[in-house]
């Protein structure tokens, strides 16, 4: 199609182009130019005085932190610790609340006895329930997991119970005209139109989950950047905290990114 | 031979504060090949109609006969097409959803394809192509399971009046050589006398039949040419005062 298109192109559309691309370019530049700023600005305050890097960190107290933290092996593991706890509560929080959504949109006898619970849960501070769940899931993963699925699975059935309530009406009677029973408009229709909603369900839980594991092993764990966080605030070690901090951050983006990538691949036909 | 009889059929809703009779002691009835529209004032229970007679709906009362299982085929208000399927896919939907995507019922679908210029696009999705052939394609998803009886829900409504007169041509002249039985349910009284052979009126709700019309220009074989005859602005005097209780 561009191909095609490329011969009839005329010479003020080749500018507007161009120019929307430089546009573009110019944005990304300055968004890393801004990160590099920042990070100059800091170093200096913390070289001059201006702020006490013992409290503050400095961004080359943070890389030599990270270069020990790696040499010294522990930042895999703990990265490995929380990494794995998001990902089964990503994954638990979703497709558990996907199903609640299916069976509440199936029944709904079900959903009007529910509907109040489950608004009351969504309201619910999830973190009020940790001590409760460090005495029944115990104090090991099982606890941190537990919380990175409570704090995503109600926004999942909520969600995805509004998409499949909002699913079109006449595409429904339209199947059932010919003949369709339930379980047919639902996967030919319900499931299908709601490829998208899903995709930004996803998109939300990939924020909760790890909300989820860093609540969980501020309160229990041993292990995971949660607890180095912990760890080096009680110890007074703010150069461990930032690091953690840091990573965390690029750890949740290239989630995000992936979440994106697969969101974009799937929903252009949706 | 009838293909549908409705015997004194009623229809009543219930809410919370009142009961509606939507449908009051209507019977009427549909013969092989023939083109029949039901036109009425808007609101008067046309759709309702068109449920009960699919089957959506049970009747309050009276008695509604359609010949065999496979006898109704729906065809509602825009094209409903599915986005996310092919253009071949969307019209299989009707065959998936009965259990019959057999390879010969395949067959007579992508025939009907074929010979409605729609073949090379089956892989296209319905984004893809024009409204005037997303109608089509879902003309041919209700003939795919190759039902008895066609019920349009006012069909055309979604389109703009130019398109709308060349896709009802189109339509009309798809379910002639396919030798099909219609119910055309609409509020256009043009649209009606252009495509049918008899033209039922109804009642304000509760609807009930008014008055049967035949429109005497079954000689002519497009509803393009028949806008044209002077049968058809007599018939559409007729009807206008029918409909606006001056007769």
């Amino acid at each position: 199609m561009n191909t095609s298109k490329k011969k009839t192109f005329t010479r003020e559309h080749l500018l507007f182009l161009r120019n929307q691309k430089r546009r573009k370019i110019f944005v990304h530049v300055t968004q890393v130019g801004v990160l590099i700023l920042l990070l100059w600005l800091w170093e200096l305050a913390a070289t001059l005085g201006w702020i006490d890097s013992f409290i503050m960190s400095s961004p080359s107290r943070i890389w030599n932190t990270l270069k020990e933290l790696i040499g010294a092996g522990t930042l895999w593991k703990h990265m490995g610790v929380s990494l794995l706890e998001t990902l089964a509560g990503f994954a638990i929080g979703t497709t558990l609340g996907y199903l609640v959504a299916v069976i509440l949109w199936w029944n709904t006898f079900l959903k009007d006895v529910f509907e109040p619970y489950v608004v009351v849960l969504n309201s619910l501070p999830k973190i009020a329930l940790g001590p409760i769940i460090i005495i029944w899931a115990g104090t090991g993963k099982a606890s941190i997991i537990t919380m990175a699925v409570l704090i995503s699975v109600v926004i999942t059935t909520i969600t995805i119970l509004n998409g499949f309530l909002a699913t079109d009406k006449d595409k429904a009677l339209l199947l059932r005209s010919m003949g369709a029973n339930k379980l047919q408009i639902f996967t030919k229709l319900v499931a299908p139109s709601n490829v998208p909603t899903l995709m930004a369900t996803l998109k939300i839980n990939v924020g909760m989950a790890w909300i989820g594991s860093i609540m969980g092993e501020y309160l229990v764990s041993k292990e995971g950047l949660g607890y180095l966080i912990v760890y080096g605030s009680q110890v007074f070690r703010l150069d461990l905290v930032m690091t953690c901090t840091i990573v965390l951050c690029l750890l949740a983006g290239v989630m995000y990114a992936i979440v994106s990538i697969l969101e974009k691949i799937v929903v252009k036909r949706f | 031979m009838s293909i549908l009889q409705l015997q004194d059929v009623s229809k009543v809703f219930y809410t919370k504060t009142q009961q509606t009779t939507a449908v009051s002691h209507l019977s009427l009835e549909v013969n092989a090949g023939e083109f029949v529209a039901l036109i009425g004032p808007s609101g008067c229970g046309k759709t309702t109609i068109l449920s009960l007679i699919s089957g959506l709906l049970a009747p309050t009362s009276g008695k509604i006969v359609t010949s065999g299982d496979n006898a109704i085929g729906y065809m509602l208000q825009r094209d409903q097409l599915f986005e996310w399927r092919t253009i071949e896919k969307n019209v299989t939907l009707g065959l998936e959803i009965k259990h019959k995507n057999t390879p010969e019922m395949r067959a007579h679908a992508f025939e009907l394809l074929k010979k409605y210029g729609l073949w090379e696009f089956r892989k296209h999705y319905p984004q893809q192509i024009s409204g005037g052939m997303r109608q089509r394609v879902a003309l041919i998803r209700t003939l795919a399971t190759d039902p008895d009886l066609l019920l349009l829900d006012e069909p055309f409504s979604a389109l703009d009046f130019q398109t709308r007169l060349e896709v009802c041509d189109d339509v009309y002249s798809i379910i002639k050589k396919e030798n099909k039985t219609a119910l055309l349910v609409t509020h256009d009284i043009s649209e009606a006398i252009s495509l049918a052979d008899r033209i039922i009126v109804l009642t304000a709700r509760p609807a009930t039949v008014l008055t049967v019309q035949e429109t005497g220009l079954n000689d002519i074989d497009s509803p393009l040419k028949r806008r044209q005859s002077p049968k058809f602005s007599k018939q559409f005097e007729i009807l206008h005062s029918y409909l606006h209780g001056t007769i």
